[in-house]
Order: C-alpha cells, then sequence, then structure tokens
C-alpha cells in the first residue's frame, strides 16, 4: 500500500518528521501560526494512518504493509517495517493521541510555539518508528532518538521542577536501554554463529535458538529496559516526577504512548526471543506487577495533587498489562492489549482534563476546588465519564481490558492468586478516582477564586469529543477491534510456546548427548524450529 | 640497498606531502616580509595549499605503493588518515579565520604550523619505520606545542605550552628508547621487516622486547592521552586557543591511533594480543576517569578534553578486538568523533567577544532560543558525542560495541555502555543550561563569522548524514584496513 507513490508506513514515520522541520523553520511572524501548521499536519497524518485500519486485514499474513530494505548492508541491518495486530492500535492511538495534544496545547503554550510543536511533531514520528520496526537496530534507532524531544518538552515548557524532571527521565531510560543494546548484539551474534549471517532482523532473530543460560540474562536485560519504560514497580520513580513537571502535551504523550513502549517491547522482543526465560520469570514479573497495581493505587489515593494522582493510577493501570502479558494466553494478551489502547485513551483525557482546570487557575492541588459541578457543567459531565471509564465501569472501554486481564490471569492455573490480588485494584481505583472526583467536582465552592472559571471552549470540546466517542464505543463495541488483535496474538503466543518447548527439547538432547558415552551413537539435535517463520512474512 | 630512487609517479603520488610542505614554507617567507600579507591571505593560502593536498589524496586513494627505502607507504590506509587529517585542518582553519582576528592572535605563523602539524600527522599515517613514525610524530607534537602556547600573553596559554612540551617531550623519550629497544632485539626499524622477523619467534617474550614494546605503548598513550598518562590534556586543551585544541583534540588523537595501528598491524600483529589485558585496563580506567572527571568540569574546554580521554578509551574497545572489524570500527569512529568534536570546539570558539572569551558551562545560559541555530548545532553536537541516534555517534559506538563484543570482550562493552550512560549526563549540562536556564547578568555575546559557519553547517549536516547513512564512511574504513591488515 502507497501514499502518493511512497510506503505507506514509511511515510507515517516521515511525514511528522518532516512536517516539523517546516514548523521549525517558519518564519518569527509565524510563531502564533506554528499551532495551526502543526494541528494540520497532525491531522494529516492521522488521515494517513487511518487506511491501515481499513485495509488491515485479520487472520492474513502476520505482518502486513511489509517494506524492506537494506540500510547498513555491513551491519546487517536493513530498513524493516511491518504491522499487526499488536502495533496497528497502537500506531492508531498513537496518530490519534499526537493531534488532540496538539489541539489541546493551543491555548497553553505561548512561548517559544514553533520549537514545541516541531518536538511534539518528531516525537510522534520516532514513536511510530519504534511501533512499526522489524529491526532491532531500527527499533533501537528511534527508542533512543525519541528521548531528546521528549527531554526537552519537558525541560523547557514544563514546571519548576522541570530540569531535574528531564534529566531524571533520559537518564533512567538511557541506563535501562544501553544493556538492551549489549543483549541485541549478544543475540545478533547467536545467530551468526548458529546460521553465519550477520543479521538484525527481527523475524531471523525469532529464529535464534537461545541457549536456556543465556536466556534469563538477555531477558533480563531486555526487561529492565521495558520495566523502566511501563514503568513497573520499583523503576517507576521518574514517572511521577516527568508526568508532573511536564506540559499538559507531554503528559499526554508520556502516558498514552511512551509508557506503551515498554508495555510493546516486552510482547514483541523479549518474550519472543527468550521465551523460557519469559515462562521461567513470569512469577516475579507478575508479582511485581500485582504490587504495581495495589501500590499505585495506594499511593495514587494519597496524592493532594492531581496530575501526580493520575501519574501513579498509570503505575497501577499499566500493572495489568504486564499481568496479562504474563498469562501467556489468548484472552490475557487480548486484555493487555486493550488495557493498553484504553490506559491511552482514559489517562491522555484525564491530563487533558486536568489541563484545562490548570490552565485556568494554574494549580493543581485537589484542595483548591471543589463544587466545579455548577460552574463548569459540561466539563463534569465529561469528567465523569472518563473517570468512571478509569475505574472500568462496564459499558466504557476500561471494562473490556481489565476484564479480559483478570480472566486470563484467573485461567492461568499458577496466577489465579494474582487475579485475586489484582481484582483488589480494580475497587482501589473507585475509591481514589471516585474520591477526587468528589472533591473537586461535588459540594459547594469553597474556593472564591473558583467562581470565575469558565467552562470548556468549543475548542476543548472538540479535543473531547473524540475520546468521549471512543471510550463508548470500544466499551459496547470491542469487537471491532479483538478480531483484528487475535490472529496476531495467537501467532505470537503460538511462537512463544514452540520457541520455548524447542529450545527445552534442544537442551534436554544436549544433556542426553553429555550422559552417553563418546562411542555411543549421539542423539540428532531437531533442525528446525516448530514455527516456520521464513514463511511468516507476509509480502 | 638501493640508492633512492624517485619516478614522477612518486612524486604525484607524494602530492600532498609537497603541498603542505611548500604550504608551511611559503606562509613562513610571506610573514617574513615588512609588509605582513595580513591573515586572510594566510588562511586562504593554507586552504589552497589543504585543497590541494586533498585533490592529491584522492586521486590517489587505491594506490598502494612503498617508497624511500620502504619507509614511506601510501596505501588506502595512509590515504584514510591523511584525507581525514587533511580536512580536519581545513575544519580547523575555517575555525580560526575570524577567531584569530578576534582574540588578536593575528599571526600567519599560526596557519604555517598548522600545516606543519597535520604533515606530521600525515607521515604518521604513511609510516612503515619506526624513525618515519617518529618524525613525523615530533613534527606533529611540536607545532603543537607552539600552538599551545599560541596565546603568549596569557598566564594559561603559558602553562599549557610548557606541561604539554615537558610532558610530551618525556613521552617522546619513552617512544624513542622503546624503538631503540625494539631496533636492538630484531635489528631494523622497517616495520614489515620487524613483523617477519617476529613471526612465529620466541624472541616476543625476551625481556628487552618486552620492555621496548611497552615503551612504545607509554609513547602513543600518552599522544591519544589514556589514562593514566592524560594528564597534560585538559590543561594544554584549557590554555591553548579554542581553534587549535579544535585541531589538536581531532588531529593528533587519530594520528596516535594511526601510528599505533600502523605499529600493531604492520610490526606487532603476534604481539598485541598479548597486550589485550593490559588495554583492557588502560580502556577501563580511561573511559571511567574521563566521564567522571568530565562530570565535575564547569569549564567547557576542560569538560570536552576530558570528554576527549573518555572517548580515547571507547575507541581503544576496537583496538583491544582487533582483526579487520575492530580496526574498521578504531576508524570509523576516529572519523566521526573528529566531526563532533571539532564542531563542539567549534561552538566555543564563538563564544564571547573580542579579546574576552567564555567558556564556562554557564556562559551558554539562554543561548538555545536567542541563537536557535547555534543551539541547535551544540545540542547535536553534544548529543552526538553522547552516542544518541540519528547521529553518528551512535552507529560509531555501535560499531566498536559490536567488534568488542564479538570478540568476547563482555565485561568491557558493559563498562562502556554503563560509560556512555554517564557521559549522557554531562553531555546533557549544555543543552539545559542552553535551553532550560536564563543567564544570569549580562547574556553572552557571540562572536558568528562566515568562514566558521559554513564549517559548522558541515559538520552538522555530516553527524547526521554519517549516523543515517554510515555505509560509505564504513566501507572507506573496512577498504583501508584490509589494505594493511591479511
Amino acid at each position: 500500500m502507497t501514499i502518493l507513490g511512497m510506503p505507506i508506513l514509511t511515510v507515517l514515520i516521515v511525514l511528522p518528521i518532516l512536517g516539523g522541520l517546516i514548523v521549525a523553520l517558519l518564519p518569527r511572524s509565524a510563531e502564533s501560526q506554528a499551532k495551526h501548521v502543526a494541528f494540520a499536519v497532525a491531522l494529516l497524518e492521522f488521515a494517513a494512518s487511518l487506511p491501515l485500519w481499513f485495509a488491515y486485514q485479520p487472520g492474513g499474513p502476520p505482518f502486513q504493509f511489509v517494506e524492506k530494505v537494506p540500510w547498513i548492508p555491513g551491519l546487517g541491518a536493513s530498513w524493516h517495517l511491518g504491522l499487526d495486530g499488536l502495533s496497528i492500535f497502537l500506531v492508531l492511538l498513537t496518530t490519534a493521541l499526537s493531534a488532540l495534544a496538539i489541539l489541546g496545547s493551543f491555548s497553553a503554550i505561548h512561548e517559544r510555539t514553533r520549537a514545541y510543536y516541531m518536538l511534539l511533531l518528531l516525537l510522534e514520528g520516532a514513536m511510530i518508528g519504534t511501533f512499526l520496526a522489524l529491526d532491532m537496530v531500527v527499533f533501537y534507532f528511534f527508542w533512543e532518538a525519541m528521548l531528546v524531544p521528549m527531554y526537552l518538552l519537558i525541560g523547557v515548557w514544563g514546571g519548576t521542577e522541570r530540569i531535574r524532571a528531564a534529566v531524571k527521565f533520559f537518564l533512567y531510560t538511557m541506563a535501562g536501554s544501553v544493556l538492551m543494546l549489549v543483549a541485541i548484539l549478544w543475540i545478533y551474534f547467536l545467530h551468526f554463529h548458529q546460521t553465519g549471517v550477520y543479521t538484525t532482523d527481527l523475524l531471523q532473530l525469532y529464529q535464534t535458538n537461545v541457549p536456556l543460560g543465556a536466556q534469563t540474562w538477555l531477558f533480563l536485560a531486555f526487561a529492565v529496559a521495558f520495566a523502566i519504560k511501563v514503568p513497573m514497580w520499583p523503576f517507576h520513580t521518574w514517572l511521577p516526577l516527568a508526568h508532573v513537571e511536564a506540559p499538559t502535551a507531554g503528559s499526554v504523550i508520556l502516558a498514552a504512548v511512551l509508557l506503551k513502549m515498554g508495555t510493546y517491547g516486552f510482547m514483541r522482543f523479549a518474550m519472543p526471543l527468550f521465551p523460557n526465560a519469559a515462562y521461567a520469570l513470569a512469577p516475579a514479573l507478575n508479582l511485581l506487577a500485582v504490587i504495581g497495581i495495589i501500590y499505585g493505587a495506594l499511593v495514587a489515593m494519597v496524592q493532594p495533587d492531581l496530575k501526580k494522582l493520575v501519574a501513579y493510577s498509570s503505575v497501577s493501570h499499566l500493572g495489568f498489562c504486564i499481568l496479562g502479558m504474563f498469562a501467556f494466553n489468548s484472552p490475557g494478551w487480548a486484555g493487555s492489549l486493550m488495557q493498553m489502547l484504553n490506559h491511552g485513551i482514559s489517562t491522555g483525557a484525564l491530563f487533558l482534563l486536568v489541563g484545562v482546570i490548570y490552565e485556568r487557575r494554574h494549580t493543581r492541588m485537589i484542595a483548591e476546588f471543589g463544587g466545579l459541578w455548577k460552574i463548569m457543567p459540561v466539563y463534569s459531565v465529561i469528567f465523569l465519564v472518563v473517570m468512571l471509564s478509569s475505574i472500568g465501569l462496564p459499558g466504557t472501554n476500561g471494562f473490556v481490558g481489565e476484564f479480559l486481564v483478570l480472566l486470563g490471569a484467573f485461567q492461568h492455573p499458577d496466577n489465579r492468586i494474582w487475579a485475586i490480588l489484582a481484582a483488589t485494584g480494580v475497587i482501589l481505583s473507585a475509591c481514589y478516582m471516585l474520591w477526587m472526583y468528589q472533591r473537586v467536582i461535588f459540594g459547594t465552592i469553597t474556593n472564591a477564586a473558583n467562581e470565575g472559571l469558565k467552562d470548556l471552549t468549543p475548542r476543548e470540546i472538540a479535543v473531547f469529543v473524540p475520546l468521549l466517542a471512543l471510550i463508548f464505543w470500544i466499551g459496547l463495541f470491542p469487537n471491532p477491534i479483538l478480531t483484528r488483535m487475535q490472529p496476531s496474538i495467537d501467532h505470537q503466543l503460538e511462537l512463544i510456546r514452540t520457541r520455548a518447548l524447542y529450545q527445552r527439547e534442544i537442551e534436554v538432547q544436549q544433556a542426553i548427548g553429555r550422559l552417553t558415552p563418546p562411542s555411543g551413537t549421539r542423539p540428532t539435535t531437531p533442525t528446525s524450529p516448530g514455527v516456520g517463520q521464513g514463511s511468516a512474512v507476509g509480502q | 640497498m638501493n640508492g633512492i630512487s624517485f619516478s614522477q609517479a612518486d612524486f604525484l603520488a607524494m602530492l600532498p606531502v609537497w603541498a603542505l610542505t611548500i604550504t608551511g614554507c611559503l606562509l613562513m617567507l610571506v610573514n617574513m616580509t615588512p609588509r605582513k600579507p595580513g591573515s586572510n591571505v594566510s588562511a586562504l593560502l593554507t586552504l589552497i595549499g589543504l585543497a590541494v593536498a586533498g585533490w592529491g589524496l584522492w586521486s590517489h586513494r587505491d594506490t598502494t605503493k612503498a617508497m624511500f627505502n620502504e619507509m614511506y607507504i601510501v596505501d588506502p590506509f595512509s590515504t584514510f588518515f591523511a584525507l581525514l587529517f587533511v580536512a580536519i585542518a581545513f575544519v580547523a582553519v575555517l575555525l580560526s579565520w575570524d577567531y584569530l582576528k578576534r582574540t588578536a592572535l593575528e599571526q600567519g605563523e599560526y596557519y604555517a604550523l598548522i600545516a606543519f602539524s597535520t604533515l606530521g600527522m600525515i607521515f604518521m599515517a604513511a609510516a612503515n619505520d619506526l624513525m618515519m613514525i617518529f618524525l613525523g610524530l615530533e613534527l606533529m607534537s611540536i607545532a603543537l606545542y607552539i600552538l599551545a602556547g599560541f596565546r603568549k600573553n596569557r598566564f594559561e596559554s603559558n602553562e599549557a605550552a610548557l606541561k604539554y612540551f615537558l610532558l610530551g617531550a618525556f613521552a617522546t623519550g619513552f617512544l624513542l628508547y622503546g624503538m631503540a629497544l625494539i631496533y636492538g632485539t630484531t635489528g631494523t626499524t622497517n616495520l614489515s621487516q620487524i613483523g617477519n622477523y617476529l613471526n612465529g619467534s620466541p624472541i616476543t617474550s625476551t625481556p628487552l622486547f618486552v620492555i621496548g614494546s611497552l615503551l612504545l605503548l607509554v609513547g602513543f598513550a600518552f599522544k591519544v592521552s589514556l589514562v593514566p598518562f592524560h594528564m597534560w590534556t585538559p590543561d594544554a586543551y584549557e590554555g591553548a586557543p579554542t581553534t587549535a585544541t579544535a585541531f589538536m583534540s581531532a588531529g593528533a588523537k587519530a594520528a596516535g591511533f594511526a601510528g599505533l595501528l600502523r605499529v600493531g598491524m604492520g610490526a606487532l600483529p603476534g604481539v598485541m594480543p598479548d597486550w589485550t589485558q593490559l588495554l583492557t585496563g588502560l580502556a577501563i580506567l580511561t573511559m571511567t576517569i574521563g566521564n567522571v572527571t568530565a562530570i565535575l568540569q564547569s569549564n567547557l574546554k576542560r569538560m570536552l578534553a576530558y570528554s576527549s580521554i573518555a572517548h580515547a578509551g571507547y575507541i581503544l574497545l576496537g583496538v583491544i578486538a582487533g582483526g579487520t572489524d575492530g580496526y574498521a570500527a578504531v576508524l570509523f569512529y576516529l572519523a566521526v568523533y573528529s566531526v563532533m568534536n571539532l564542531g563542539a570546539f567549534g561552538i566555543v570558539s564563538l563564544m564571547g567577544q573580542g579579546t574576552d572569551e567564555r567558556v564556562r558551562v554557564a556562559d551558554l545560559a539562554g543561548i538555545g532560543f536567542r541563537r536557535p541555530w547555534m543551539g541547535v548545532a551544540m545540542a547535536v553536537f553534544m548529543l552526538g558525542l553522547a552516542g544518541i541516534p540519528p547521529t553518528a555517534g551512535f552507529l560509531g559506538k555501535f560499531y566498536l560495541f559490536r567488534a568488542a563484543l564479538a570478540e568476547g570482550h563482555l565485561t568491557l562493552v558493559i563498562v562502556a555502555v554503563l560509560n556512555s550512560v554517564i557521559a549522557v549526563y554531562y553531555y546533557l549540562r549544555p543543552v539545559v543550561v542552553m535551553y532550560m536556564t536564563q543567564p544570569e547578568g549580562e547574556s553572552l555575546e557571540i562572536s558568528p563569522a562566515i568562514p566558521a559557519t559554513i564549517a559548522l553547517v558541515s559538520l552538522v549536516v555530516l553527524t547526521f548524514a554519517l549516523g543515517v547513512s554510515p555505509t560509505a564512511l564504513a566501507d572507506a574504513a573496512m577498504h583501508s584496513v584490509l589494505a594493511v591488515f591479511h
């Protein structure tokens, strides 16, 4: 599929980057027009991403719209992009939320607008690149490149502690990912020793047999990088700081898209590449996930600052994604993916809502508000819906994801206890959200400064309408999404399962080989992995 | 041994050497005339000389030829480095053009010294004889000592020159003594003959030879500033005129590694593996001490000096790994590092007005939005040195780590990647200061200049271009290594 003769996935990566450069090169006199240009670019990007939804064939080739062009032949790296049921929604989420985040910044950002919108667009391009990459070098390239615009967004347009938040964000993520780079190189050489071919192509690395001993370390190297990004407890400390200090759009992108790179990374890279280690370490990750769910919820409850509350609720919600994933079954994965999507929509909307009152009052303290119901009715209604979707009320999107995750975890015989514990997180989330809503919205106006607050402007309503539509649409009719995910989930799970079995088989054979005396006939090792990945690339 | 025969083809292959020698001498001559020609003429003359040298090199890029009793070799390896040195000098001249006028250092000799120093570097890369290496090293170093002290009436410049000279002379002594001992054991100074003589010979374990080769290593370690032979670097870099610092931080380091690789690949290929442990220790020390000390610096020039020490440590990874992949990674990284480091020092050379130079990190406050282009350029160089994609610094490191891991140096690679996280901390500082703080007191004045702007813009473009499309340079590096290393 092409747009104007260019392959669509490349267009999706290049378009926002070019758009960002155009915004940056606008003349100084056009400073106030930068937002319009940026929004136009983001809308165009969203429009360009929509055909993916219609043209993607569930049950077709595992990867669709595939592009593969040699990039650095000496390294074996190629510009290999592809889309499947795991990445399609994250890409659509990115294009949609980026446009809304830009629209939501119109009245919040007055200084250095060209640079601001340029960075948002560059960030969008890098994020989409991360989700589409099917080559480890391309993936790592975007994964790291994305840090720079986010760092600058927090550091330049953020709050009082912005510098500390920006540097902490950068260093944490960087520290996590450098060891992943070593692990990438390790598996790259492993593949070379097994096949004689240097390649960083993910689909080929999927066929590499990784010895069990090495798997643990390699999985951990990947897992730390992703766990920091998710963030999983206890690697979450950068997140509340970054969220609180970031400008609204920064928080929205951070919560809605950036964190998903971590969970997506587990599904796409860490688990299929090192399946045995993933199975072996699942209890530990489930434990961390459940701690994150409960800890995040408890800490969210006592936050006096709205943004911090939402930030800790993210830690809690992302725990569900991990829990679903490490159930290794279809409902768990579907729930995990749905939860990623829903968290993006609901939490993105929550940050936008906090941004709305912050713009009016320049404070985010819950204690400063109260009784907004009377003066901002439209705002309050939207807030109510978003809040309920974040709790996971049936009929909203949040319910679908959390339900499936808990179902998946419960179906896994070892994970029942985790499912039961995690379910308390759902109750806790109702506690902190409802309590927060009550203090901010209900009651009488306790603070005179709130009396003159204006309700949402038409532009702000325009930001929320698509999000509300998504909340109800996914909540009531999740099937179009689930059917698109399902084949890819099954494929990926099958890949993990067969790779794990195959590797165990090899190790058993080798152990037998060591036991039999040298004179005896050595058992033959199986020669081909269970899943034929060679045919897995759809063209 | 025959007498030296010399053909026209030889003359053409030696064109870069002629061009630079003549340029240097001419510059000295015209600056002796009663009516000095002014630095515009001198700079232009140097650029022409360098351009001719560059053209000569480019037209002989596939030539392999040994000359002067096999003392001087033209091959893709020497051509790769010579082109790099000429390019570094070209950029340094562009950067110096207005800097010298601004800081009242306008003397034609400056350019003559650059030309001679570049010549010395080329000799080192093209040498096939210990004496030739020594000659090149001295030619390069003596010119650099003078350049370091070029700001005659500034205390720190005098200190820089004296320190650099004394320690440099000491290191040269080590080098020369090492050469003497190697000559004593092998009976020749020719690198290829030493290599043949030592091939499989038990002599490599005799004390005389071991001490000789270690002394040689110390000499090179000094020139590329490996810890613990790095003490001169921050002082020399800080005291020297900023554009001369740019020149020596890129050129001298590349030349040091060129000489080390020449000796290592040509004469001591069997000995290099024995050095692995030693070099591993040096690399870990160099990276860690360089990076950690850089964090503590408030002076940009000193920070970049320590960062350049750390980079020598990264490059050592390629040397330790060895093999075609390892050495090619070294060549690639040296080129990329030169681009980014010239850029970083180039930006520093624009800071301040008149003879008042502002080189503290804090001086950059708020510059990012007041001078957007300069801010972007500085940020690109910093992120490039930190190794963040899509800059060339990332791929440079990737090649080095790949080569080291291929040889199983896992610990070393892990130390290196953790070091690059430390490095991010201080490379981000100028970015933080430029974009996220406001100046206290008067804000920094920038003295932009057209030649420097041309140079900086090309360096920014190169930083991105090599980061996205490295194949041409990587292939050239591999081609060069294959010419020497079999």
